[in-house]
């Protein structure tokens, strides 16, 4: 178990850093995990992120990353449905990090 | 002298129920928990086993499942945690077929 | 691909009672990764599993009936369920979760993922699998 500081509030995570329970979850502690990755969020990381967060919401899981990059393309265009434009916002895994933005736990399947 | 016979499992997994269907006298209480509930569905070949026996089944195990009440076998009462631990309180012994 | 496996998973719990439910879906997530051929079935105690409306806010479990909802995603696109089981429970497939698969070669056309079979069919299921899974 770790935790995380934002905005004077204190997130507990676990020992990889994801968090442990999401529903502590707000864009607060997204942006301080992403400045521990010397990560800018834009909005098109945003777009990423709430596309997960709307995912799990639905699903209950965090989806592996060929489900993502497909679903993207579905929902926000071929442009961005691709693993190039993925790992160009997150470069340590588009599932794995994005998914740690939004709160989620680690994608099933995952390593 | 009174028993409230608990039966968790599925009828269709194993004999638990059949078991305490058959040792039950008239004044003792038949209580389905967490898989148990299924024996409680009407159109389901198990609720023949629980027919002419006092039977309580707990609601939050029911609602996790995805059974309605409507599907529930007439007669059968739906009760929450209050519920089990009066039936506990009003019931000289517990037996559980584990 | 040329070494794509036929791999059934067998599910015959109840989904709450045991972790077996959960536990069969979190490996057929992680081998539907690996791009094989997956296939599920749902026999015994494991087609209630498929029921709708689960609710466990009573009971503090994860509810992740959901979860199947996503096996489309998964590419997961044959879900036999069988009959002689369903009837036993009293259980018709409007009883079930309605799940489809969408196909990219028609247009993202949604498409029934659940096969109704018998006994006998699903054991010709089995006999076509190159991997058994049993849950």
């Amino acid at each position: 178990m770790g935790s995380i500081e934002a905005n004077g509030k204190t997130y507990e995570t676990d020992e990889e850093g994801y968090l442990a329970d999401l529903n502590t979850w707000d864009k607060d502690v997204a942006e301080v995990m992403a400045k521990i990755d010397d990560c800018e969020l834009t909005e098109s990381h945003w777009e990423v992120i709430n596309f997960l967060r709307e995912y799990y919401e639905e699903y209950q899981i965090a989806p592996a990353v060929r489900v993502l990059t497909k679903a993207i393309g579905k929902k926000l265009g071929k442009d961005k449905g691709n693993s190039k434009y993925l790992y160009e916002l997150f470069p340590y895994g588009p599932a794995k990090q994005a998914c740690k933005y939004a709160g989620l736990p680690k994608p099933t399947g995952c390593v | 002298m009174s028993i409230l016979h608990l039966v968790n499992k599925s009828p269709y997994e194993n004999s638990n129920l059949n078991s305490a269907a058959a040792i039950m006298k008239s004044d003792d209480t038949l209580l389905l928990i967490e898989d148990g509930v299924y024996a409680a569905v009407k159109s389901g070949t198990a609720s023949a086993k629980i027919a002419g026996h006092k039977v309580s089944v707990l609601g939050p195990d029911l609602a996790a499942r995805g059974i309605s009440e409507d599907k529930l076998v007439d007669g059968v009462a739906v009760i929450d945690y209050a519920g089990f631990v009066d039936l506990v309180e009003t019931n000289d012994k517990v037996q559980s077929w584990l | 691909m040329s070494d794509t496996k036929k791999f059934l998973f067998i599910n015959r719990k109840a989904p709450y009672g045991t972790i077996y439910a959960w536990e069969s879906l979190e490996v057929v997530l992680i081998s539907a990764a690996f791009e094989q051929d997956v296939s599920l079935a749902f026999m015994d105690d494991g087609v209630y599993q498929l029921l709708k409306g689960q609710d466990t806010s009573g009971i503090g479990m994860k509810n992740f009936s959901p979860t199947y909802s996503a096996l489309g995603d998964y590419e997961i696109t044959k879900i036999y369920v069988e009959k002689e089981s369903l009837e036993e429970r009293g259980l018709t497939l409007d009883d079930l979760q309605h799940l489809v698969w969408e196909d990219e070669d028609e247009d993202y056309a949604e498409k029934d993922s659940i096969r109704l079979v018998s006994r006998a069919e699903l054991g010709d299921v089995m006999a076509e699998q190159d991997v058994l899974f049993n849950f």
